[in-house]
Parts: structure tokens; sequence; C-alpha cells
């Protein structure tokens, strides 16, 4: 069976907030219709600024949420459907998830080899007695040597690196096939972060694994991921290999976020950004809800929703002016 | 875009004007029984006015306790041991609460850390702009309503946002009512710390182009706090940077850009992957900051520095036993490293 996570339509509403009575029920569109693929041995970027959905993609394939439509296959079953435990067992050993914060992922009170023996136990990766052995080889891979004193170890005795190395070590424990990583290394200090970020480039190629990389850093996307996705107000508005993306972007947004980042080289004397905003992923309306922010907007723009369409080869985009549809074209 | 990647280097700041702030020799401590962390030590710097100076380093190194120094907001156990933190040549250590309380804001204002939350969340925008200006001088609330309007605009917030509560707001847009609240008493110098970590980058550049043109406008200068170098090479005017309270570096920005001499900057820079050009594999900077109850010997970074061999030539002497001094190694260009001090 394939170890490919197949993502297709993948839609998630909440609730707005602040709801008045009798007001209708007002809907964000966190995530809405967004469609991608994690292969084995690849490292898939996720990137967009906050409130862009980017975590609520992976939250959804963690199954910490429920997607309001939409289908992630795995293993020929979809993961949104069933309930069997031990179907949900296997989803959730196979598929692991990396949080943010290093400081909040682990038991204050419990030892480091506590945090790592504990799915070895209950997903029953190794008989009783090669439990420790394990522990200590999963501390060896992720770096954290000599393994014998780390894992005695409390939490708050290893620093926030370490700490997000333990959280990667216990995602592993299990035996995982595809890796969520939520921003880990955004909380860490500059000189650690590409330390982690080696790791993700070492466990890929040893281990053959599939990453999601959810960041809002592209230049730390650049250096461990082979595809990227650009999300915006819960869409997918370019996709494509991730040195194409980011040297020849097709979205308008694309080029925004490139522009926005820091670099030495340029001082503070770049285009005036448009500082309009459009919170568009409220009860949105037809239209490319990018228009309100876009320099290239054009009439269509604020009629249809563009769909996402291949202009190069293997980079899509979902805009009018840069990715426009074939059918629009000759219209 | 790559019109944006190849532009040239920033100029080199203007001709210096007088010094604002001098820290001379500056020592913090947090004393509590049984451990004793030297935050801050000996630390030399000044600010000029009108200037932005950046101050980088990572967590625990002493960069945001430097700041809350000059604005003396230690709090205990943390206090001033020695030095001096002169503002316009007079020395605020040991001024009394009442002269500190007309100097804050009014000479010196800051930005925190996630200042986003700093808002108080069940007073409208424009009473708490009411509030800190009627604490520092008398003004009717019509005027301070009507003058928080105009700060407002200032950072590009509409007006009748000032009947707004801060829950209305983005996170974007309250730390923009932050930065209009620092500007408000027209201070000499706002000091910075982490202001826009906490915001994507699209706000986070908008956010500077706004501190850049207001500063420009009044003239007041910056102290700018932050672990992002890559974002204080591009703003600031001269770049401090901060290793175990220390200052190892410091030197004009697009200087310090061109040729970083300490190891640790050199580590630092190579810390942050670029966005074109060749991908190589980077290796950060290995181990991790030193625990300053106990800090290292001689050089502070020497067990973390590719050129500290451990052998026993003399250089290895002088890295693990002589603390090393900030001295000139080119023009306003000042490091703290034994290496660059013996290799002609």
């Amino acid at each position: 069976m394939s170890s490919t996570l197949e993502v297709e339509g993948l839609t998630k509403h909440f609730a707005a907030g602040g709801a008045r009575l009798f007001a209708g029920r007002s809907k964000v569109h966190a995530v809405d219709d967004v469609s991608f693929t994690l292969r084995p041995g690849t490292i898939t970027a996720l990137v967009g600024e906050s409130g862009s959905g980017k975590s609520t993609v992976a939250r959804i394939l963690a199954r910490l949420y429920e997607p309001t439509a939409g289908t992630v296959v795995f293993e020929g079953l979809d993961a949104t459907r069933w309930a069997r435990r031990k179907a949900i067992l296997r989803y959730r050993s196979q598929v692991q998830m990396i949080f943010q914060d290093p400081f909040g992922s682990l038991n204050p009170v419990k030892t480091i080899a506590h945090h790592l023996e504990r799915p070895l136990r209950i997903h029953r990766v190794v008989p009783r007695d090669r439990v420790d052995e394990r522990v200590h080889e999963l501390l060896e891979t992720v770096g954290l040597v000599p393994a014998k004193a780390i894992a005695p170890k409390y939490p708050h005795e290893l620093s926030g690196g370490q700490r997000q190395r333990v959280a990667i070590a216990r995602a592993l424990a299990v035996e995982p096939r595809v890796i969520l990583a939520d921003e880990p290394t955004s909380m860490l200090d500059v000189s650690i972060r590409i330390g982690i970020l080696n790791l993700m480039l070492k466990l890929k190629e040893d281990r053959d694994l599939a990453f999601l990389y959810v960041t809002h850093d592209l230049a730390s996307a650049r250096y461990v991921a082979d595809e990227m996705l650009v999300m915006y107000a819960g869409q997918i508005v370019e996709r494509g290999p991730t040195e194409e993306v980011l040297q020849n972007p097709l979205h308008p947004y694309t080029r925004l976020l490139l522009s926005a980042v820091p670099d030495p080289r340029a001082g503070l004397r770049f285009e005036a950004l448009s500082v309009r905003r459009s919170h568009s992923a409220v009860d949105p309306v037809a239209g490319c809800r990018f228009v309100a922010r876009c320099p290239l907007a054009i009439g269509v723009c604020s009629d249809r929703t563009p769909e996402l369409v291949e202009a190069r080869p293997a980079q899509a985009a979902r805009c009018h002016v840069t990715a426009p549809a074939p059918e629009l074209l000759h219209a | 875009m790559t019109d944006v990647l190849d532009r040239p280097m920033r100029d080199a700041p203007a001709v210096q004007t007088e010094t604002l702030v001098e820290l001379r020799q500056l020592v913090v401590d947090y004393a509590v029984p049984g451990r004793h962390v030297r935050a801050v030590d000996h630390v030399d710097l000044a600010i000029h006015s009108g200037e932005i100076v950046g101050l980088a380093g990572e967590s625990g190194c002493g960069k945001t306790t430097t700041g809350n120094a000059i604005l003396q907001i230690l709090r205990e156990p943390a206090q001033v041991t020695s030095g001096q933190i002169l503002f316009q040549g007079r020395d605020l250590v040991g001024l009394n609460r009442e002269q500190l309380r007309r100097f804050r804001w009014r000479n010196v204002s800051m930005v925190f850390q996630s200042a986003m939350n700093a808002l108080n969340p069940v007073m409208r925008v424009g009473d708490q702009f009411v509030d800190m200006m009627q604490a520092h001088e008398r003004i009717s609330k019509r005027r301070a309503l009507a003058q928080a309007g105009e700060l407002l605009e200032m950072v590009g917030i509409d007006r009748a946002r000032t009947r707004s509560y801060p829950h209305e707001l983005s996170g974007g847009m309250r730390q923009r009512v932050i930065i209009a609240m620092a500007l408000a008493l027209e201070p000499e110098l706002v000091i910075m710390d982490e202001p826009t970590t906490a915001l994507d980058v699209v706000v986070q550049r908008e956010i500077l182009q706004q501190i850049d043109a207001l500063k420009r406008e009044f003239g007041f200068a910056v102290l700018f706090i932050t672990h992002d170098l890559s974002l204080l090479l591009e703003f600031a005017d001269r770049v401090a940077i901060m290793y175990a309270g220390e200052i190892v570096e410091s030197a004009p920005a697009a200087e310090l850009y061109r040729a970083p001499k300490h190891p640790y900057t050199i580590g630092l820079m190579g810390s942050f992957p670029p966005l074109t050009g060749p991908i190589r594999r980077m290796t950060g900077i290995p181990g991790s900051p030193p625990d300053l109850s106990d800090p290292p010997t001689g050089c502070r970074f020497h067990l973390r520095c590719p050129h500290c061999l451990g052998d026993d030539s003399a250089l290895t002497a002088l890295q693990v036993g002589v603390r090393p001094v900030l001295k000139p190694a080119a023009r306003e260009h000042l490091v703290a490293c034994h290496l660059v001090e013996h290799t002609p």
C-alpha cells in the first residue's frame, strides 16, 4: 500500500466569533477546497500569513479537527470518515504531529525517557524489555547525545532546541510515515533553528518520511522543502516546486510575501505595500479573495473566483491575470 | 521579484549628531539567594539623536534587560550594580520616583514585547490615550482625544478607532496603537523590544515602513531590540551584537553586513538561509548559549567558537583565560575577539 497522503477538497468552516442573536450565522472559511499530496521522501512547505488557515490544515490531518468537507486518504482509507478504534490508532501512529511550542508540549513533571516510552508501549512498537534500548536509539537519532545522560532529565533541564528534538523523537517513536510539523522552529533561537531543519532533511533522506512543514518563514521553506503550497484566506493560491514558486512566483500574493522578507541589501526602499485589508475568509462572496490588496486586479477578479490553474509545468496559481483559465481566455 | 533583491546597499548612516543616551560600563545583576546572574556585564553603548540602533542576540543574552535598564523599570531581583546610564549627559541611575515618572514616556518611551496584549481590554482605545496623556500633562479629555485621533492616523489607523475596544482590532493594528501611544509625548528615544516578532512578515514590513517614516518626520531615536539580525541589518543604522551579557561587536549596519568580524556574528548570519542564490547545507552555531549564573572563563563564546581549537597555543590560552574587550577593528567598528585582535 502506498504511504502517500492524499488531501482532496478539504474544507473547514468555523462559526464566526461575536455572533449576534438573530444576525444569522456567519462562517469563517478557514480552509476552503484545499487539495495536495504528501509523498514519501518529500518535504512540502505550507506557507502563508497568520490566519491563512495553514495550521488548521495540519490539525485536520492530525485528526484534531473534523473537516466540514473533503477527504484525507492514507493507505487507501479516508482518515476523515472511519471510526473504528483500531484504524484510528493505526492512522495516528502513521501520521504524527510536532507542535510549535516545545515548552508546552512536554509534561514538566515527567522525565524525557517517560515521554518516549509512552508511545512505544501504547502502540506496542517494541517488546517491553527493549523499550529502554529504543528510547536511547531515538535520542541518538535526533542528535541528543549522550542519550544515557539525557533520558533521566526533566524538560526544564533542556534548552528549547533540545526540547524540540525530544518532541521530534517522540513523534518518531511510533515509526510514522508522515510528519506534520507546525512552525517547529519559530519559538527557537536563530542559531538553533538550522539544526532542526537539518534534522528534518536527514529524516526525510534516511527514513523516506513525508513532511508537511507549516511555516511563515519563506527562507527556511526554501532551505528544506521540495514542494511549496502558498495559502491565503483559506485557499491555496499557488503551488509548485519550491524553487520555481520562489524565483518565478505566479500569484501576486506570493510576490507580496517575498517582497516583505527582510533583506539587508534592499534597505527600506521597497514599493509601497497596500495596507487595505479584507477579511475575506468570513462569508466570502464570489471573486478572488486577494482582490482588495492586489495590484494586478482586473474586472473579472471581483466577480469570479479563480480556479487553481497550471500555468507552467507543475506550477499552478489561483489568479485570473497570471494564470488565466483557458476557457476565460477564449471567452 | 529580482528587482527587490538586487538593490544597492543602504547608504552609510548620516553624519553623527549629538549623543542622546550613553551606557557606560553598565552592569545589571539578578541576585536571588544561592544564584547570581549577571545579565548585563560592563556594557558600553551610545545612541545618537535620530538614529536607529539595533541590539541583537539570542534569548537570555541581556538585550531586554539593557532596554529595561535605560527606562529604569528593572524589578527585583534585578538591579543596576554599577555603571552609568547617561541621558543627555545626566545619569538616570539614582533618580527618585518623581524624577523618573517625569522622564519616562516624555523623554524615553517603550514598545514592549507582545505589546499587542498591553492594551487594557475593557477600555476604549481613545480613553487609554487620555489616561496616559493626563498622567503626564495638563490636558482636557477633549483635546487628548483629538490628539489620539491624529496619532492613530499617523500610524495608518482611522481616527474613528479611538472608540474601538482592543479586541475589535487586529494584532497588527493593536501594535500600531501601541506605537502611536509611545510617540504621543514626542520622546527623544523609543525603545522597541521585539515589536514585530508576533506579526507576520507583510504586517511587519508595513509597521517598519511606518516607523521609518515617522522617525524621519519627528527625529526620535530608536533602540530596536530583536533576535532577527537580518531585519536589523536592513532597518537599523547601527547594530550591536550581544552575547551572554556582553556586547561582542558593533558597527554600522552596512559595514556589519559586508564584513562581520566576531565568530558569533558570522555564525548568526550563517543561521539564516538565503532566499536567492545557491542553497548550501548550513550548520548554525553548535551548542547553546551559556548559563549566566556560571559563565565560561575567558571569552564567553569560546566553547562554541570554531576558531577556539583548545590546543596549547597562545591564542587558546587567551581565549580560555582572558576576557576580550571591545577594540576598534575598522572605522566605527568595534569587536571583542582575541582572534580578530591578534590576526594581522
